[in-house]
């Protein structure tokens, strides 16, 4: 049991990363809050694709001198880490679009409160 | 003879436009809307002539950069993803040619970001369709919503408020879409489709690939408003201008539910994952409770806008109903009900905004007689979309309900008969009322001498009513292509 939490622990941590988010967008009443839970979820699950490639004993995939290519155990998978480049990228086009809005709501309603907000949308 | 280019003219001809949309705005400013129609015009032409191509022809592999498929990426052009570019395209053409009336008088100062941003949400939509690798389709994914986002905020006083909370719960949705494909490249190792349909046999009852599959139909049942995850909907569908509903509500839940329909039964083929969970039941389940709820609430609605958004809710039900029944009747079925319901629901969203733009308002309570003198030809119109939502033969409504009851007899899962014809009848319900204010509530003022809205309004909301007969007639002609393509 011991070995099954400690042998995936960074699994185990990303999974944490992600409930953290997960509580900050559900129970924060700030929008800018829930905005950073939402940062945080995806933080999260681009912590998780990235541990997937880590290998022990392994470097970088560039040939390296001594190094033999035929061997997947010397190499680490780029692939994921190619992936998680573009998911931060949206994640922080999602961030900009948020932070517009953010702004206009600001503008419009002097809050960020969701229930103040609420008690001017619904009267 | 089929184009081989064809994916990427129809596709990033919306890029191009995206950003050509800028600087023509900088030399005239009333050349956009003309310019936006050209854009859309030449990507609807083409897909039609795709679709019409796609008959009898091979599936076309379109690949990027000399890279093969299971390593590169590609766009996959077959005659379900022809047929989807055909209806997204073409709804967005009209809406689009509608949107004039709607521009000026909703948002004149902010023609140029609002039609380069609908340009960057065609792409994204058409790329959602076209692509064979699921990382891509993330990609995709992120970008239509994020200029939805932005379509949605350019609207009434609270249009900002429900903009930032539809941003909130779709990256949740897009969040939980990652993961679950974390699970099913920790499995396969791949991100092709085609690949990933090869390999699912040996591999779908592995505990890793049920849950990423539970992920992905978490995900895209937030975007498509699977039923407890349709909260964001009505509120944002209301408070949006009319041409962002009439463009997100048709074709974007729409595209969600096709994607779900493309990855559950052609690539996971559900039927082996569900020897371990019940999936496919579950989302019948909850489609079925969907449809009942959103007809129930749409009956209670005083707003013409939020009584549609509400009926959106049920009638995604029935595509994910189809769905679920994972047969050829009932993939029939919701293959002609993304059809179907992208026509009514911008067919009645455009009439809602004809009126918004006359009347100044949608109130339900207002309705009368006077309606049916002033604005002829909208009312007609609605009152053919309202029975085709109903299901009246022969309007298009009627087909796609009748393929999804043969569907859930064959199925042998026969109660959701009583789920169809329960909705049938809460549709009445709720359409006919407002049939009858129009036609016979007497009105209660003299009418004042309005006239129906600009020839521009009415041409789009009078075609897709036609429409609606014309495909309702030849269903089984534009189906014949579709119907080898799962059984």
């Amino acid at each position: 049991m011991s070995s099954y939490i400690l042998g995936h622990y960074a699994y185990w941590a990303s999974i944490v990363v992600i409930c953290v988010g997960m509580y900050g967008i559900l129970f924060k009443k700030n929008l800018l809050k829930k905005l950073i839970g939402l940062s945080i979820l995806q933080a999260g699950i681009i912590q998780i694709w990235v541990c997937l490639s880590s290998k022990w004993g392994a470097t970088v995939p560039v040939k390296a001198q001594g190094l033999s290519t035929d061997v997947a155990a010397n190499y680490l998978s780029p692939l994921p880490h190619c992936l998680m480049l573009t998911a931060i990228v949206v994640g922080i086009a999602t961030m900009g679009v948020a932070f517009a809005l953010l702004m206009a709501i600001h503008k419009r309603y002097g809050t960020l409160d969701e229930s103040e907000i609420l008690s001017k949308a619904c009267p | 003879m089929k184009v081989q280019q064809l994916p990427i003219l129809i596709a990033f001809t919306y890029l191009a436009w995206a950003l050509l949309i800028p600087l023509i705005a900088a030399l005239r400013k009333n050349w956009i809307y003309p310019f936006t129609l050209v854009g859309s015009a030449i990507s609807a032409c083409a897909s039609i002539y795709g679709f019409i191509s796609s008959f009898g022809s091979e599936p076309l592999r379109y690949t990027f950069g000399g890279w093969a498929p299971p390593l590169g990426v590609e766009f996959i052009y077959d005659s379900l993803s022809s047929f989807i570019l055909m209806v997204i395209n073409t709804i967005a053409f009209l809406v689009l040619i509608h949107s004039k009336g709607v521009a000026d008088r909703e948002f004149p100062e902010k023609k140029m970001p609002y039609y380069a941003l609908v340009m960057l949400f065609m792409l994204g939509l058409n790329g959602i369709t076209l692509t064979g690798d699921i990382f891509t389709l993330f990609v995709f994914l992120e970008i239509s919503s994020l200029s939805s986002y932005g379509l949605m905020s350019v609207g009434k006083k609270f249009a900002v408020y429900t903009a930032f909370r539809y941003l909130i719960i779709g990256s949740i949705g897009g969040s939980l879409y990652l993961l679950g494909v974390f699970y099913l490249y920790t499995v396969t190792g791949t991100l092709n489709m085609a690949d990933i349909a090869a390999m699912i046999p040996q591999v779908a009852t592995q505990p890793g690939i049920v849950t990423g599959i539970i992920l992905i139909v978490a995900g895209f049942g937030i975007k498509a408003a699977l039923f407890p995850m349709h909260g964001w909907l009505p509120d944002l569908y209301a408070q949006a201008n009319s041409t962002s509903s009439a463009l997100v509500a048709p074709i974007g839940t729409k595209v969600a539910a096709y994607v779900l329909i493309r990855l559950l039964l052609l690539v996971f083929g559900i039927n082996a994952v569900d020897a371990v969970a019940p999936i496919s039941t579950i989302i019948g389940i909850l489609a079925s409770i969907g449809i009942i709820y959103g007809s129930i609430y749409a009956i209670r609605q005083t707003q013409l806008k939020r009584m549609l958004a509400y009926s959106s809710v049920s009638q995604i039900g029935y595509v994910l109903l189809g769905l679920s029944l994972a047969n050829p009747m009932g993939f029939r079925g919701a293959v002609l009900h993304i059809l179907n319901h992208a026509i009514m629901k911008a067919c009645l969203f455009l009439v809602a905004a004809n009126l918004e733009k006359q009347e100044g308002h949608s109130d339900l309570s207002k309705f009368n007689k006077s309606f049916a003198k002033k604005y002829p030809w909208s009312m007609l119109a609605f009152t053919l979309a309202a029975l085709s939502m109903i299901g009246l033969p022969p309007l298009a409504g009627f087909f796609s309900k009748w393929y999804l009851a043969v569907g859930a007899v064959e199925g042998e899962q026969s109660w959701y008969l009583i789920v169809i014809l329960a909705s049938s009848l809460l549709n009445a319900a709720y359409f006919f009322r407002i049939i009858e204010r129009i036609y016979i509530k007497p009105a209660d003022d003299t009418p004042s001498s309005q006239n129906d809205v600009a020839f521009s309004m009415l041409l789009p909301t009078l075609i897709l009513a036609l429409g609606l007969l014309v495909v309702g007639l030849m269903n089984t002609t534009l189906l014949s292509n579709l119907l080898p393509f799962y059984d």
